[in-house]
């Protein structure tokens, strides 16, 4: 039987208060009257005013968007095909090679993709621009995708795939039908992976990006060089509490689905 | 051929887009400074010929003249590595108590380490400025309880910039040790503690290196970004903090010097090759024991 010791409950009480501390005074400070965001001055929703009727901030949050659907998807069915590839295809001619380019990306620091990618845009004569954003990000979250992918691949039967090629599918279909749903759960959590890493990503985009594609994340990142300001503490508050809700709720799914195949495997055992 | 198309879309696209830019920073590393579009010569345009007599090691050469890059190479190596060891002090702890806690919980504690790591990175090394500053909140704090009669200044020093690494990395830590530690069997400790090991000992001899795993994993994938780590030293550092990836930002946004941006990222490309070898290595020896 396991207890939780005094240590433990004491490291875990500190961590997380380490973890969640900053983000809540950040949300409690974005409703402070006062412009100097370190002294109260009672509470208000007039940042979050300010902030919506910020021309500038809403063009840029809506780049971001597009950027982030876009690089997102394509970033899924290239990740799914390459963790298919990693999983299933055996011994290919630069193999090697092949998942050391998916597993590098990873770790690589930033500011040398950043840098690559600019210098090959420039050298093939491309425009800066939402496009080349979108390159960037389809890229390396790619290889994210195909990580979390293949996990799954990993432990998936492969005689299903088989059985459906016997009954009369082609490759294809037996992927759609048989495949794809199964691996489905970690195909939409890759997608979600690539999303907020595209949302989120600064360095890249700050090398790749044109004059008339500013992300929201080099929006905030040149006014919060400035400082702390009220209107970023609200937008903040947006943005942690639109990650909150997401990933509370798609994991309250998960686990409902998780149980109905409980029950639903307990009900076939009863049957057999 | 199906089968060559689903191979050839992702490699192509990595050929294209991951391997050719590398070669391009490494070949610019090795061009010279020009006032042009783009600023380095010489280009294709001058021919194949032309290009590769065009190519020397100057740049290089460079870098080590001048004692800014090699002493921020040094300082990013120093940076990473503490900062590494004070996540792992700060993670493991969490981790185990994590472990440790009944099952019922384990699923909600799990989602509060992973919900960080889904909220925005730079929001999040935000937050710490208003807290750091020397009006901020922590100052205020321990300037009412009495504990400090005037601010400490922590913003703008290597202080706050471990303390950002530290915050951020934190769930990279504690997954994959978690991870190992949440199935471990349990009577291994009993055991141990039945041939006369103490809490500790067995805590040392059995919790520990059967965790070995999950702490190379973590470390790794704290030390390798923390390395060309540029928004947290930018924001929470001072001028006194050299970071490789500040200066590489610097360099080629402020100078606009490409070749040596080039160069240095070339350099630092070169000291992670170790590191992220390692770690794929051990990976894959962590994959192929649990298949």
């Amino acid at each position: 039987m396991k207890r939780l010791s005094i240590f433990n409950v004491t490291s875990l009480t500190l961590g997380f208060t380490f973890l969640y501390l900053p983000m809540v005074l950040l949300v409690i400070y974005s409703f402070n009257e006062s412009k100097l965001v370190t002294v109260w001055a009672g509470f208000s929703t007039k940042w979050y005013g300010e902030l919506l009727r910020d021309e500038a901030f809403l063009s840029a949050a809506w780049i971001t968007l597009e950027v982030a659907i876009i690089s997102s998807t394509f970033a899924t069915i290239l990740g799914t095909m390459a963790a298919y590839v990693l999983v299933n295809s055996g011994r290919f001619f630069g193999r090697t090679l092949f998942s050391g380019m998916i597993y590098a990306p990873l770790v690589m620091p930033e500011v040398i993709t950043g840098l690559s990618l600019l210098l090959l845009f420039i050298g093939i004569g491309l425009d800066r621009g939402v496009l080349t954003i979108v390159l960037a990000h389809t890229t390396f979250s790619m290889c994210f995708v195909s990580v979390v992918v293949s996990s799954r691949l990993v432990s998936f039967d492969r005689s299903l795939e088989e059985a459906a090629l016997d009954l009369g599918c082609n490759r294809f279909d037996a992927f759609r039908l048989v495949t794809l749903p199964i691996i489905a759960p970690a195909v939409i959590s890759g997608w979600l992976l690539a999303f907020t890493l595209s949302l989120d990503d600064l360095v890249i985009a700050s090398f790749v990006s044109g004059p008339s594609s500013t992300t929201l994340p080099i929006k905030i990142w040149s006014a919060v060089r400035l400082g702390v300001s009220p209107e970023i503490n609200a937008l903040s508050t947006l943005m942690i509490g639109i990650v909150t809700v997401g990933v509370i709720s798609a994991s309250l799914v998960s686990k409902r689905n998780s149980v109905r195949a409980q029950r639903d495997a307990q009900a076939a055992e009863r049957g057999a | 051929m199906r089968r060559f198309a689903l191979i050839a879309v992702p490699y192509i696209w990595l050929l294209a887009l991951f391997l050719v830019p590398f070669l391009i920073v490494f070949k610019i590393s090795l061009s010279d400074t020009a006032l042009a579009i783009p600023p380095y010569t010489p280009t294709l345009k001058d021919g194949f010929g032309a290009l590769i007599q065009g190519l020397d090691f100057e740049n290089f050469k460079f870098l080590t003249s001048d004692d800014l890059y090699y002493k921020a190479y040094l300082s990013s190596l120093k940076i990473a590595l503490f900062s590494t060891i004070l996540t792992l002090l700060v993670g493991y702890p969490m981790a185990y108590g994590m472990a440790r806690a009944p099952q019922e919980w384990r699923a909600t504690l799990m989602m509060l380490v992973i919900l960080p790591f889904w909220t925005s990175f730079l929001i999040r090394v935000y937050a710490w400025i208003g807290i750091l500053s020397n009006e901020g909140l922590l100052n205020q704090f321990l300037l009412s309880i009495g504990l400090i009669s005037e601010p400490l200044t922590i913003l703008n020093t290597n202080t706050a910039v471990y303390i950002g690494i530290v915050y951020t990395y934190l769930p990279f830590m504690i997954l994959p040790i978690y991870a190992q530690l949440e199935r471990m069997d349990d009577s291994l400790i009993e055991a141990a503690e039945d041939l006369g090991c103490s809490r500790l000992s067995a805590f040392w001899l059995v919790t520990v290196p059967l965790s070995k795993n999950g702490i190379i994993a973590g470390c790794f994938l704290v030390f390798i970004p923390a390395l060309g780590e540029f928004v947290i030293p930018s924001l929470l550092g001072g001028s006194g903090t050299l970071m490789i990836g500040k200066v590489l930002f610097e360099e080629f946004f402020n100078n606009r010097d490409w070749p040596v941006a080039s160069a240095v990222a070339v350099i630092l490309l070169l000291i992670l090759i170790v590191p992220i070898v390692l770690f794929q290595r051990n990976q894959q020896k962590q994959a192929e024991a649990e298949a």
